[in-house]
């Protein structure tokens, strides 16, 4: 390790500062003024932005790509996820501007908590060493927890915290007997030395235990059933923008660190863990949409549509083959955007001070705010994933996966499950287009106009030109797909 | 010097009780102790592969854990606070606002 090895580092280090920085700009003179604090964050989302590209073209010219002691690694994938976990905090900070301002609360520590939960993410996805990922997972947790609990004197949002809290604290420690099993059947903590020394071994119990164990663990963090019973909760009880920053930027990096743990530590084992997360993957497909059918709270429904999506997304990981982990980075991007869009529409009706959260805010929506109404139309449909939108690609690459990998079973049940998701996405149409009512008002700032129209953008292009993306995709899944491949006799 | 299966078997005994009482207890500060000792069940489990090894990474973990295990308690207290504001009360029972 060198002085030109802290480059790996640049867009953290950055990150950090900047989000210290948020915490003590209010000390200087700054006090009250909510309006400079987004701007503040967005310019220092930028910056790190741009570092991350800097850092990602200085590492090109070195040999290696893993630095620290091989703890820490800038690849392609990391990269991805890193502009990925960054463009959706920014869509977070434009919706949270009228939250913040009705509410009356400080913003400045709220958009630190953001940027802290986001330094998490980022040195999550780097992490190819299990204390790093555990650290960067943590970073991410602690922030959420508190950020869940942020509208203190809404009772709601507090239990949201509360259940988010105990249930995330379990989950970890489950997580971590787990890792502390691997390495002791392992003898190291590094994914690579994992990798190596598990391509000698035979299946033994305690290295089943504890891939389970980690699973599990990485399970809660995704929503999966059986470990998404805090979802429905904390989604409703948080306020509504970081409801999207959970639902996104944090399922996204779950995700990808799932990706990352079982493509390039424990994919000798696919025979043993695939079955298993087969059927979590059908029980989350199964529940999260049936579930949805029953909810009339636009934000308990989108819970359980996204532990259906945790479903989905499994499918690429159980499959480990080329279509499956482009289908999670695929899935990943459009299922981000997606969302990010439905909560912006949402934050645009108000009624009583709230956000737009049930289904009857949306009646007639068409006669008050077409454009919207449209936008909405298409976010639904990219989460049902019918063509012309971005969501037919992310789903069409994982099904894909699952039956070029022998689980037809469970590509059959997660198109079953789609069809069974645009039941409840349309009743959203239906009350938009069919129903008349003017409950709600509508009250799009330029920021969620902005966000909105960005996330529509995005999802309409993607839908019909995907191939840059796909391309994309296939130069950020090459590294994590080589080593899975090599072991496996290039399958 | 004690076989290492010995503080498998200590560790997986605690983790246990750990993950008894926070199934049946109510009390949130008692949900959040046996959490405590799930963490601590991990730790010694680390330790007594990291002396097996005779390697320092078991034991390097264990210290970012504890160092994280602190940030735990200082969040999970707060909300715990913030939660008595509400309802003059940290049982998990009375956070029922929101169900199905």
């Amino acid at each position: 390790m060198t002085w030109s090895d802290t480059v790996f580092l640049l867009p953290e280090i950055i990150l950090t500062l900047g989000a210290s920085a948020l915490l003590f700009v209010p000390l200087i003179g700054e006090r009250g003024a909510g309006r400079s604090a987004k701007w503040w964050t967005l310019v220092i989302l930028g910056i790190t932005a741009a570092s991350v590209i800097v850092s990602s073209n200085a590492v090109v010219g070195m040999t290696q790509t893993a630095t620290f002691a091989a703890m820490f690694a800038l690849d392609s994938f990391a990269i991805f996820f890193k502009l990925l976990f960054l463009f959706a905090i920014a869509m977070v900070v434009l919706m949270s501007e009228d939250f913040l301002r009705e509410s009356r609360y400080s913003p400045w520590e709220y958009y630190s908590l953001l940027a802290f939960a986001l330094c998490g993410m980022m040195f999550m996805v780097s992490g190819v060493h299990l204390i790093s990922i555990y650290v960067g997972l943590e970073l991410m947790s602690l922030s959420s927890y508190i950020l869940a609990g942020y509208y203190k004197n809404e009772q709601k949002s507090t239990e949201a915290a509360m259940k988010y809290f105990i249930l995330g604290a379990v989950s970890s420690a489950i997580l971590l007997y787990g890792i502390s099993l691997i390495y002791g059947v392992c003898g190291s903590l590094n994914l690579a030395d994992i990798d190596r020394a598990m391509s000698t071994m035979i299946t033994n119990d305690a290295l089943m235990v504890g891939i389970m164990l980690l699973g599990a663990g990485l399970c809660f963090k995704i929503a999966a059933v059986p470990f998404h019973v805090w979802t429905p909760d904390v989604y409703e009880g948080a306020p509504t923008p970081i409801t999207a920053f959970l639902s996104t930027a944090s399922k996204a990096a779950a995700f990808s660190i799932f990706a990352r743990i079982f493509y390039s530590g424990l994919h000798h084992f696919q025979l043993d863990w695939s079955s298993v997360l087969a059927t979590v993957s059908a029980l989350s497909m199964i529940v999260g949409n049936l579930a949805a059918i029953t909810q009339n709270n636009l934000k308990r429904m989108l819970a359980y549509s996204s532990i259906a999506h945790a479903g989905y997304a499994l499918l690429g990981i159980i499959s480990l083959n080329a279509m499956g982990i482009r289908g999670v980075l695929l899935y990943t991007l459009v299922y981000v955007l997606a969302n990010l869009g439905i909560w912006a529409v949402i934050l645009m009706l108000r009624r009583h001070e709230y956000a737009g959260e049930q289904v009857d805010d949306f009646d007639g929506l068409y006669r008050r705010a077409p454009f919207w109404a449209f936008a909405m139309v298409v976010f639904l449909l990219s989460l049902g994933g019918i063509p012309p939108t971005a969501g037919f690609i992310g789903k069409y690459f994982l099904f894909a996966a699952a039956v070029q990998s022998g689980f037809g079973w469970l590509a059959i049940i997660a198109v079953l499950m789609s069809a069974v998701s645009m039941f409840y996405y349309l009743r959203i149409v239906v009350a938009m287009y069919l129903k008349e009512g003017a409950a709600a008002e509508v009250s799009a700032s330029g920021s969620l106009r902005f966000v909105a129209a960005v996330c529509l953008a995005a999802t309409l292009f993607l839908g019909v030109l995907p191939r840059p993306l796909i391309d994309q995709v296939t130069y950020s899944s090459r590294r994590l797909l080589v080593r899975a491949l090599q072991a496996d006799g290039g399958r | 010097m004690i076989p290492t299966q010995w503080f498998l078997i200590l560790s997986a005994i605690l983790f246990s009780i750990g993950v008894c009482g926070v199934l049946t207890r109510k009390n949130g500060i008692t949900i959040f102790m046996s959490i405590e000792l799930m963490v601590n069940a991990v730790n010694l489990t680390f330790i007594a592969y990291a002396r097996q090894f005779d390697q320092l990474h078991g034991l390097i973990f264990v210290f970012f854990i504890m160092a994280i295990a602190a940030a735990e308690a200082a969040v999970g207290l707060a909300i715990f606070i913030s939660m008595y504001h509400h309802k003059d009360s940290i049982d998990v029972d009375d956070a029922n606002l929101m169900h199905w």
